[in-house]
Formats: C-alpha cells, structure tokens, sequence
C-alpha cells in the first residue's frame, strides 16, 4: 500500500493472525482486511461496526441487494478493488452473476425490479454529483421504495463512500479472481465485523 | 401511514445505520491521534487544508482514482508522518461520505415532509 506502516506497521499479535489466516485459508489477507486492523481504535473497529450495520444489518433489502449497491457505487467511483470484491459477492449473494454484469454495464436495460433499479440510479447521481433533489427522491419512493430502504441505500452509499476512498489512496492491491471469490465467501459468511 | 417515529424531541428516530456512522465521524474528528483536530477538521471539511496535503486530501474527495504515489510522497516531502497522512486520508474519505449521506438524507425529508416550508 502507499503508506509503509499499512504494510508493515502492524504488532506481533496481529501479523500472527494474518500469517494463521494465510495458512488456513491458502489466500492472502486482502488489504481491505488490513486496513482495519491498523490502529483500529482510529478507524478500523468503528467503520467494521457501521459498515456490518449497513450491509449486514436489519433491512427491507437483501444481502444480495446491498452488495450489488455497493458494487454499483464502487463502479461509479471507478474503485477497481471495491468492483473486483463485491461484483464477486453480489453475484455469489444472488447466486446469479450474469445479473450483477448486467446491472454495472447497463442499469436501464437490467433485469431487475424498478424499486431496486431507481434506489440505484438515486445512488449513482449522488456519487457522481454530491447531491440529490427531492424530486430525485420522490422518482424513488413512487417506484415502491420504502422510506427506510432509501435510508438503509444511502447507509451502503455512505460506507462504499469511505471504503472506495481508502482503496484508491491507500492503493489497495488487486485480488485474483479466485482470491475475490474467496474474499466474497468470507464477506457472506462472517459480515464485516 | 409511512410508519415514521417521531420522538419528543420532535426528530425522526435517527436509525442505528446512521448513528453508527455519527460515532465514526466523531471518532475521527475529535479523538486521539498524530495529526491535530485541527488538521483533521480541514481534511474532513476540505477548507483551510494545509499547502502539503492539499492535492492528496482534494483528491480523496474528489477523484479518488486518480491519486497517485507522488501525491504521498508531496505530503511526505512537506514534513508529513505516515500515521499523520494515515488520518487526514480517513478523515477526508469520512468528511466526504457524511455530505453524500447528509446531502441523501435531506432530500429525503423533503421529499416526504409535506408540512415543511421548503
């Protein structure tokens, strides 16, 4: 990464755990994973927290929803690591990745429901613009998107926000795609926290 | 009909979703670390950043993607220690996710308060 310290800056206890990881797992620890064990009093413990909250959380979406929000977003921010991750666990989540292609190469033409397609579009201006109106909000709600579900998507949208930021100043390494699928195992299985 | 808690206080319940986000703002604003809160409240807003870090810290906000090894090793070369850039990056990729999720929110009420003003 492009701080020293988020590669080697890491105490006895903790480069431990990543090498057991390794060892068990037969992948690397990924740097998204890094991240947050590097002074996680700063950062670390309180993004798992929320980010778990915002995708693993109680919510009207699906897990596989919220992961294909989050691919989305990542796709608008152009966060190669972030589309890599959760293009793979989105598409496991549904147990359909032709839909999730579908979805980040062409929103309008994608086979999904208007509620889901319009909280994105919602989610996609306001990554692209800073800022949404309230007839963009209205577009949304009229679609049969609950109050709540537009609250939850832009939790997603806030933690995608953060995450696609770090990835792409700390310059998080690429993952194989066997190492994004096995990333996208754990994610599904274990959440964020 | 649409279900919304009003508390006393007369706001809506603030969900668990943003609150957990309200801790990590906090965090990353006020507590402990190397860099000062004052530096770190420049990160996070964007003003008042200082000359070194300026074209990192813009462009966490901004664009993201283009940042590149020399905007670090600018930062660096204006005195900057790692752990500092460590928390300005943080607090400019938080600062800039809290206006999205303000700036989503607020549309939101206005889209479903029919008594407001504007």
């Amino acid at each position: 990464m492009r701080l020293d310290i988020l590669d080697r800056g890491y105490g006895p206890g903790t480069k431990l755990l990543f090498a057991v990881i390794r060892a068990f797992s037969g992948h690397p620890v990924p740097d998204a994973a890094r991240l947050v064990f590097y002074r996680p009093d700063f950062y670390g413990s309180l993004a798992k927290a929320f980010t778990h909250e915002a995708m693993r959380g109680p919510s009207a979406w699906s897990v596989a929803d919220r992961e294909l929000m989050a691919a989305y977003v990542s796709t608008v921010n152009e966060s190669a690591f972030c589309i890599g991750a959760h293009t793979a666990t989105a598409g496991r989540a549904y147990q359909d990745p032709a839909r999730v292609r579908a979805v980040l190469t062409d929103l309008d033409s994608a086979p999904i429901e208007d509620g889901l397609r319009a909280t994105l579009r919602m989610l996609g201006a306001l990554t692209r613009q800073g800022a949404v109106s309230a007839a963009d909000m209205r577009d949304v709600l009229s679609a049969g998107v609950s109050r709540q579900q537009v609250e939850d998507a832009l939790a997603v949208c806030a933690a995608f926000s953060t995450t696609n930021r770090l990835a792409d100043a700390f310059g998080f390494a690429l993952l194989s795609p066997e190492d994004f699928e096995a990333g996208a195992r754990y994610l599904l299985k274990r959440g964020y926290r | 009909m649409m279900g919304t808690v009003v508390m006393e206080s007369g706001m809506p319940d603030e969900d668990k979703k943003r609150a957990a986000f309200r801790v990590l703002e906090e965090r990353v604003l006020t507590g402990d670390g190397r860099a000062s809160p004052e530096q770190r409240a420049a990160a996070f807003t964007g003003a008042d950043v200082p000359p070194g870090v300026q074209a990192l810290v813009g462009k966490v906000a901004a664009s993201p993607a283009q940042i590149t090894d020399a905007d670090f090793a600018a930062a660096r070369a204006a005195g900057f220690t790692e752990d500092q850039l460590f928390e300005l990056v943080v607090a400019a990729a938080v600062g800039q996710s809290a206006r999205l999720y303000d700036a989503g929110v607020a549309a939101l009420a206005e889209a479903t308060d029919k008594t407001a003003g504007g």
